[in-house]
C-alpha cells in the first residue's frame, strides 16, 4: 500500500501574528515553524500504518527551500521519501493542483493529510484534491482502519459522530485521536538525512483569489474582576454592561 | 441572477447557521433561492421566507438524507447552473465546507471560506476571512464570475425580512459512483444545544477535578441555554467526549458568551475562543493566563461559585 501525507509548515500554536509591509507580510522573524498538527495525527497514522501492515509513506509539502527541515522531520518520524513542490503555497486550490498532480503520476491508495492547516484554516485541500482525482474526500476523520481494500473511519459531525466505509482509493482530513503524535527519535533523526527527499516545479494554474492585504483584530479591554462573594454583581454585569443576558 | 444558499438541519431544524447564511445572501442584495437536501421540514423550509429567502428548492430524494460530501456536491453543481446562480453560500461545517470545495473546483469558482463579513464590492470583490485560528484576518478577492462562500458563525446578522415563500421540488440524478464513501451510521447528541452554533457556552476545565463534577455545569448551561464545551486535557483524559473540545485543535466557538471554569487558559485553547463577544473566566489561581484575555473574572473556588452563579442567574430572570 502507498500512502501520501500532504504536510503544511506552519508557525507553532505559540506564535504572536503580525505584519508588515503594509500589512501585506507575515513577519516570521523569532517564529518557530512546524508540521501542522492536524497533519501530524495524519503523519503518524500512516506511520502506524507501514510499521503494522508494510505501507510505504511518502509525504509532499508544497513550499520553498525554507521548510524543508520541517520536512526532515517528517521524514525523521517515519516516512520513507519526500516531494517538495517548489512554490509559495498562495492558495488552497494552488496547492491541492500541485498534490493531485503528483498523486495522479504515481497512483496512492490512501492520501492523507490534516483536517485544516492551522495558518489559513481554509480547510478545503482534502476535498479539492478529492475532486481533482475523482476520488472520495472524508473529513475531519479521526478513525482509520484498512481492511483489504477498504477503510472504516470514523468522522466527526457537529455534535456527534459518523462512521463509514469506503474503498480505497480516497483522501481522508485527519485529526484527533486517529492516532498519537509520534516524536522523532535519535535513529529517525540519523536517517532522516539521507532520505530522498525530491524537488520539483509546481504547475501554474490560476485560482482566481487573491490575498490583498492582512488585518489583526481590535485589541481586548482589560478585564474586570468581581468578587467571589458576590457573584449576583457578574449577573448584573453580563446584564446591563455587557446586555447579554 | 439569484444567490444560491446552501441550508442544513438538524433533528428537524434548520440549522442556525444555515438562517444566517440566508441572512448573508439576502444582505448581499439577493434574490436568494436556498436549497436544502434529503429529509427537511416544510414548516422550516417554509419560514425560511422570513429570512429573505424568495425560493427554496427540496431535493427530497431519501438516498440525500446521508450528506455523502460527494453527492451533495453533484447536486448543488446541477442547482447553480439550473437556476444560474454565479454564487453559493454554505455555513462553514463538517459537511458544508467540504462540499464548497468540490462544487468549487467543478465550477472553476472562486473559493473562499471562514469569511466573517459582508463582502465589500465598492472595488471587485473582496471577502474577510478568519486565519490563524482568530488571531488575524485576511482581506481575500474572489475574481471569478463564479463564488463559493462559507461563512463563520455571526458574519451576518439574523434580520426578519421577507414573507412565505414557494418550496420547489429539485428533480436529481443520482450517480452511483458520487455514493463510493457510504455512511454505515451515526451517533448524534440529541436534544442539546449544538456547541459550534450556542449563542452561551460554558466550558471546564482540569480545574474541576473529575468527570463527575461536571454536573453542576450542566445544571448552569441548562439555565442559559447554553452548550457544554471542554478543553483539551479534559477530553483527552476522556472526562467529556471529543465533540465537546473547545480549541486549536478541536471546535471554535464564537458565542455572545463564553464561560470557563477552571481552565488555565493556554494560548491553545484561547485561539479556540476569541471570536467569542464576551469572555468570565473563573479560575482559583489569579496568575491564569485566561484572565488577561476575559472581559469579566471571578478568583475563587469553582464549587461554591458555580452553584451561586446558577441561582443568581435563576434569581435574575
Amino acid at each position: 500500500m502507498k500512502i501520501l501525507v500532504c504536510i503544511t509548515h506552519v508557525p507553532d500554536t505559540t506564535s504572536k501574528i503580525n505584519f508588515t509591509d503594509n500589512n501585506t507580510r507575515f513577519i516570521t522573524d523569532g517564529v518557530q515553524f512546524i508540521i501542522g498538527p492536524y497533519d501530524d495525527y495524519a503523519l503518524a497514522r500512516a506511520v502506524e500504518l507501514k510499521e503494522t501492515s508494510g505501507a510505504t509513506v511518502t509525504v509532499i509539502n508544497v513550499g520553498l527551500p525554507d521548510t524543508e527541515p520541517t520536512i526532515r522531520k517528517a521524514l525523521a518520524i517515519g516516512a520513507d521519501d519526500a516531494i517538495r513542490v517548489n512554490a509559495e503555497p498562495v492558495d488552497s486550490l494552488f496547492i491541492a493542483t500541485q498534490i493531485a498532480a503528483h498523486a495522479k503520476a504515481i497512483g496512492y491508495d490512501l492520501i492523507l493529510m490534516g483536517r485544516e492547516s492551522i495558518d489559513y484554516n481554509s480547510g478545503v485541500v482534502h476535498a479539492l484534491v478529492g475532486e481533482l482525482l475523482g476520488i472520495p474526500s472524508v473529513s475531519p476523520v479521526m478513525k482509520l482502519d484498512i481492511e483489504g481494500n477498504k477503510a472504516k473511519l470514523t468522522r466527526e459531525i457537529e455534535g456527534g459522530k459518523e462512521f463509514l466505509e469506503v474503498n480505497l482509493p480516497f483522501v481522508a482530513g485527519c485529526q484527533e485521536p486517529i492516532a498519537e503524535w509520534k516524536i522523532p527519535n535519535m535513529r529517525g533523526i540519523m536517517s532522516a538525512r539521507t532520505k530522498p527527499l525530491k524537488v520539483v516545479e509546481p504547475q501554474a494554474i490560476d485560482s482566481g483569489v487573491q490575498i490583498q492585504k492582512f488585518e489583526l483584530p481590535a485589541p481586548k479591554g482589560s478585564v474586570k474582576m468581581v468578587s467571589a462573594d458576590n457573584v449576583s454583581e457578574l449577573v448584573n454585569l453580563l446584564k446591563n454592561e455587557a446586555k447579554i443576558l | 441572477m439569484p444567490i444560491l444558499v446552501f441550508v442544513e438541519s438538524a433533528e428537524g431544524k434548520i440549522k442556525k447557521t444555515s438562517i444566517e447564511a440566508v441572512a448573508y445572501a439576502h444582505a448581499m442584495g439577493g434574490p436568494v433561492t436556498a436549497i436544502a437536501l434529503g429529509d427537511a421540514d416544510t414548516n422550516e423550509l417554509e419560514a425560511l421566507g422570513k429570512y429573505g429567502a424568495q425560493k427554496v428548492l427540496h431535493a427530497s430524494d431519501e438516498k440525500l438524507n446521508d450528506g455523502v460530501i460527494q453527492v451533495y456536491a453533484a447536486v448543488l453543481e446541477k442547482a447553480l447552473i439550473d437556476e444560474n446562480a454565479d454564487i453559493l453560500i454554505l455555513a462553514n461545517s463538517s459537511l458544508g465546507t467540504p462540499v464548497a470545495a468540490r462544487v468549487a473546483c467543478k465550477n472553476n469558482a472562486s473559493l473562499a471560506s471562514n469569511i466573517v463579513a459582508l463582502p465589500d464590492t465598492s472595488a471587485g470583490f473582496v471577502v474577510k476571512k478568519s486565519i490563524y485560528t482568530g488571531k488575524a484576518f485576511a482581506l481575500v478577492e474572489l475574481k471569478n464570475q463564479k463564488k463559493v462562500i462559507c461563512i463563520k458563525k455571526n458574519a451576518a446578522e439574523i434580520k426578519e425580512v421577507g414573507t412565505p415563500v414557494q418550496i420547489t421540488p429539485f428533480a436529481v440524478s443520482l450517480s452511483d459512483s458520487d455514493f463510493a464513501a457510504k455512511i454505515i451510521s451515526s451517533e448524534k447528541a440529541t436534544g442539546e444545544i449544538l456547541l459550534p452554533e450556542a449563542n452561551v457556552v460554558v466550558s471546564g476545565g482540569r480545574g474541576m477535578k473529575g468527570p463527575e463534577n461536571w454536573a453542576m455545569l450542566e445544571e448552569l448551561a441548562k439555565t442559559l441555554h447554553a452548550a457544554t464545551g471542554c478543553s483539551k486535557p479534559v477530553s483527552d483524559m476522556g472526562w467529556r467526549p471529543h465533540h465537546e473540545h473547545v480549541g486549536q485543535t478541536g471546535v471554535k466557538v464564537a458565542p455572545q458568551l463564553y464561560i470557563a471554569v477552571g481552565i488555565s487558559g493556554a494560548i491553545q485553547h484561547l485561539a479556540g475562543v476569541n471570536s467569542s463577544k464576551c469572555i468570565v473566566v473563573i479560575n482559583k489561581d489569579p496568575e491564569a493566563p485566561f484572565f488577561k484575555a476575559a472581559d469579566y473574572g471571578i478568583v475563587g473556588d469553582a464549587f461554591e461559585i458555580i452553584p451561586k452563579l446558577t441561582e443568581a442567574i435563576k434569581a435574575a430572570k
